[in-house]
């Protein structure tokens, strides 16, 4: 079945006993057991309710795993995955994680006995180089937030076979119609479900398919134990998004990719990020590994100020934290998903003051270049800035 | 103000936009920044959200607490506070605790280095023996669950105070109405709000409430990075739960006395488990630090026999999992909530597979006594027979 089928009808796409064309929301905490020999699927809804079941089935199906699980959002669903390794264990990390993944990895599971080494995953020899006796798995977000480093996952799950480590993939701006990490070897995929699955900036979640059964089970096991779990009016909403993902995702890539050509074209940009074009340098990797390369770019305007001329001066884009909504966001990686990263992190990781995240929502392109054009004609000029740059560090 | 009315006011008249009596819910993930360094207070929901920030000031406030913090379960909630420990960090908490905790503790946080340590809280030497060097914290249930042992409270928080440990109280069985912890010198309260607070069965959530402003930050702090956080629409559903709560507490507590009292005469009930009972031996220290005793009942039948008449015969009371529901629920520690715990430890407190634990809702007691009467007649037929 192809995708765009598949994400309508591959599971619980209507309710088998009244036919009901969605599934309902069981807002039921707890389930009556007919017997107390028998127990029934459902007992208490947060190890089970058959809202979440539906919504769990559907991306574990999606993205071609055994098992799938829904977290109250992408950080409980990251924190509770994490929980499969114990004190004393490694795990290398791609250096350019989301600022919260960074955040919890060095703040709060540190203190839990687990190491992490974060390293520039799109060279894998470096994935190779970082492995330790005590490494038990590999953690990658490809391609990154917010400048779009492509990670080569089928090179580094075979590095990970030889030592028998866990991938753990961050799919989140990929999405499985994308891209479908578990089919190139990784034993986890994560999503913040709050950005393209959910896709309308209304619901908080996250989400977690595992390859195969018996990590399941481990997963299953911590995710009823925590109880970091979604939510069933919220797990509705994450279908209900789900079902136009490819049709948003085919809108907003297109749009992206015209916004990225545009951008690299204008004078007042010192720099694009994004996977589709053709100088980018993952730009074939990511072709390799995924059918398109997603509706989030980010462009470098060359300074604070500048950045918050643009902001100030954009009409169309709402600023604020998050992605992969109907709606073209903008952000400021360095004040916004970035920040709980220190400032020396930052700036290795090419994160700059000039630095804007763009999430291309569903408005039509021309507006949206309209927009911009007007937005960057007024910005203070960026030759200026560079002359005055170089006068403070003569003087 | 009273409880009963800072409870029914919650979020009344905090949307001065339009007046709605209840706050809305926001359903909203991000929210527009009016310039780049400028915030409305809210930015990304995980953080805060509108709709959960009037479930939390109202928890906090109804805790006497400075801080609240509402997670996706009563488990997100504890496991949330249990990020405040380390590796090598050691806890005493109850003996009789709920399942799912013993869980978390014993087969993931244990994985992390983190050490526990189960005293009988009811015996203070204990409790002061059992502490180490590297003891951070006294976890306490009160009343304990299923057994309904009373630890008191105050004497807790003095010996943790006196050895700079922080005292965390699980307050689900009480809920503020009857009960506060931090008012009696606690640092922190957790409830599964899933029961009481929330009411009706119908949501899964929890509730963390700190006492000062260094440890609400640092709750803060872990609220948001782990990520636990409760859904909008589940936050609104607690809040209308908890209007109502006092009403209700009312009538479970009164029905809980009916309960108990025809359960103690009852030929099939070996013994029955209720703090308002005045032969209760945690009787009066509940009576000194809470104003109420809640509508939780446990019991023990003569013969592991019974279990499965009584639960097959219930009408009225359903056999299910959870508790502090409108609905009476009748559960089974042994294979339900305490089904994680090792069999020698639950036996060695008391949880053995004779004992019921019912959670008395806001029926007319008269048909509640009668359905568990007929049940308990029934499990006391055998063959056609009485046993």
């Amino acid at each position: 079945m192809n995708f765009a089928t598949k994400v309508l009808h591959g599971t619980s796409c209507f309710d088998p006993i009244t036919g009901a064309s969605s599934v309902p929301i069981y807002q039921a905490s707890t389930f009556h057991q007919a017997d107390l020999d028998q127990p029934g699927t459902f007992d208490y809804a947060r190890s089970g309710n058959p809202t979440r079941a539906a919504l769990e089935e559907a991306i574990a199906g999606l993205e071609g795993g055994e098992r799938g699980f829904a977290f109250a959002s992408g950080m409980a669903a990251i924190s509770s995955v994490f929980m499969l390794f114990s004190a004393g264990d490694h795990v290398v990390v791609a250096e350019d994680v989301y600022g919260g993944t960074f955040r919890f990895l060095t703040r709060v599971l540190s203190r839990m006995g687990i190491s992490v080494t974060f390293v520039d995953a799109s060279q894998t020899e470096a994935v190779r180089t970082a492995i330790t006796p005590t490494t038990k798995g590999i953690y990658l977000e490809t391609p990154s937030n917010p400048t779009l480093k492509v990670t080569d996952i089928a090179a580094v799950c075979r590095i990970a076979k030889q030592h028998d480590l866990l991938v753990i993939v961050d799919n989140t701006f990929m999405t499985p119609y994308y891209q479908r990490p578990l089919e190139l070897g990784a034993d986890v995929v994560i999503h913040s479900a709050t950005k393209f699955i959910g896709g309308h900036s209304d619901v908080v979640a996250g989400l977690a398919v595992t390859r195969d059964a018996a990590l399941g089970e481990q997963l299953y096991f911590i995710q009823n134990g925590m109880g970091a779990i979604l939510g069933v009016q919220d797990c509705w909403l994450v279908m209900r998004g789900l079902k136009t993902l490819k049709a948003r995702l085919d809108v907003s890539t297109n749009t992206a990719e015209q916004l990225a050509n545009w951008l690299s074209a204008h004078p007042e940009i010192t720099r694009v990020y994004y996977t589709g074009l053709k100088e980018h340098p993952g730009h074939q990797v990511q072709a390799s590994q995924s059918s398109g390369h997603g509706a989030v770019l980010s462009f470098d305007v060359g300074s604070r100020e500048r950045a918050k001329a643009l902001f100030d001066r954009v009409k169309l884009p709402i600023v604020a934290v998050s992605l992969g909504a109907v709606e073209t966001i903008l952000s400021y990686p360095v004040t916004m998903s970035h920040a709980a990263m220190p400032a020396e992190e930052r700036a290795a990781r090419g994160i700059t003051d000039g630095l804007i995240r763009l999430s291309a929502g569903l408005e039509d392109v021309n507006d949206l270049i309209e927009d911009l054009k007007q937005a960057l004609q007024q910005l203070p000029p960026l030759q200026k800035i560079v002359e005055v740059k170089e006068a403070f560090s003569r003087a | 103000m009273h409880l009963e009315t800072k409870l029914v006011q919650a979020g009344v008249g905090k949307d001065e936009k339009t007046g709605a009596v209840n706050f809305p819910v926001y359903y909203a993930t991000a929210y527009r920044h009016p310039s780049l360094g400028q915030s409305t207070g809210y930015d990304y929901t995980r953080t805060a959200n509108p709709t959960r920030s009037v479930l939390e000031e109202t928890i906090a406030e109804a805790e006497a607490g400075d801080a609240g913090f509402a997670c996706a379960s009563g488990m997100a909630a504890v496991h949330t506070v249990m990020g405040l420990f380390s590796q090598g960090d050691h806890l005493i908490v109850s003996l009789d605790l709920y399942g799912g905790t013993y869980r978390l503790f014993e087969q993931l946080l244990s994985r992390y280095g983190l050490t526990f340590t189960y005293v009988d809280l009811r015996d203070i030497q204990k409790v002061a023996d059992a502490i180490r060097p590297e003891t951070k914290a006294i976890f306490v249930e009160t009343p304990t669950n299923p057994l309904m042992q009373i630890t008191d409270i105050r004497e807790v928080v003095q010996l943790a105070k006196h050895n700079e440990l922080l005292t965390i109280v699980d307050n689900t069985f009480m809920t503020p109405y009857c009960q506060r912890p931090l008012e009696l010198g606690a640092d922190i309260v957790l409830h599964s709000a899933t029961k009481y607070l929330g009411g009706h069965n119908d949501v899964l959530a929890g509730l963390i409430v700190t006492k000062g402003a260094e440890l609400s930050e640092k709750m803060r702090f872990l609220h948001n990075s782990i990520g636990a956080v409760l859904g909008p629409q589940d936050s609104w559903l607690l809040v209308r739960g908890m209007k109502t709560l006092a009403l209700r507490m009312e009538r479970h507590e009164a029905n809980a006395f009916a309960v108990a009292a025809k359960l103690k005469e009852h030929p099939a009930v070996a013994e029955v488990f209720y703090p308002g009972l005045a032969e209760h031996p945690g009787h009066d220290v509940q009576k000194s630090q809470a104003s109420g005793y809640s509508g939780m009942v446990s019991f023990r039948v003569r013969s592991v026999e019974q279990v499965g008449l009584i639960l097959q015969n219930l009408r009225i009371v359903s056999f299910a999992e959870s508790l502090g529901g409108v609905e009476s629920l009748c559960t089974y520690p042994t294979t339900q909530t305490h089904a994680d715990i090792p069999q020698e430890v639950r036996e060695y407190v008391g949880v053995c597979d004779r004992l019921l634990r019912l959670s008395v809702g806001i029926e007319h007691p008269d048909d509640l006594i009668a359905d568990l009467t007929q049940a308990l007649d029934a499990s006391l037929v055998v063959g056609g027979a009485l046993r």
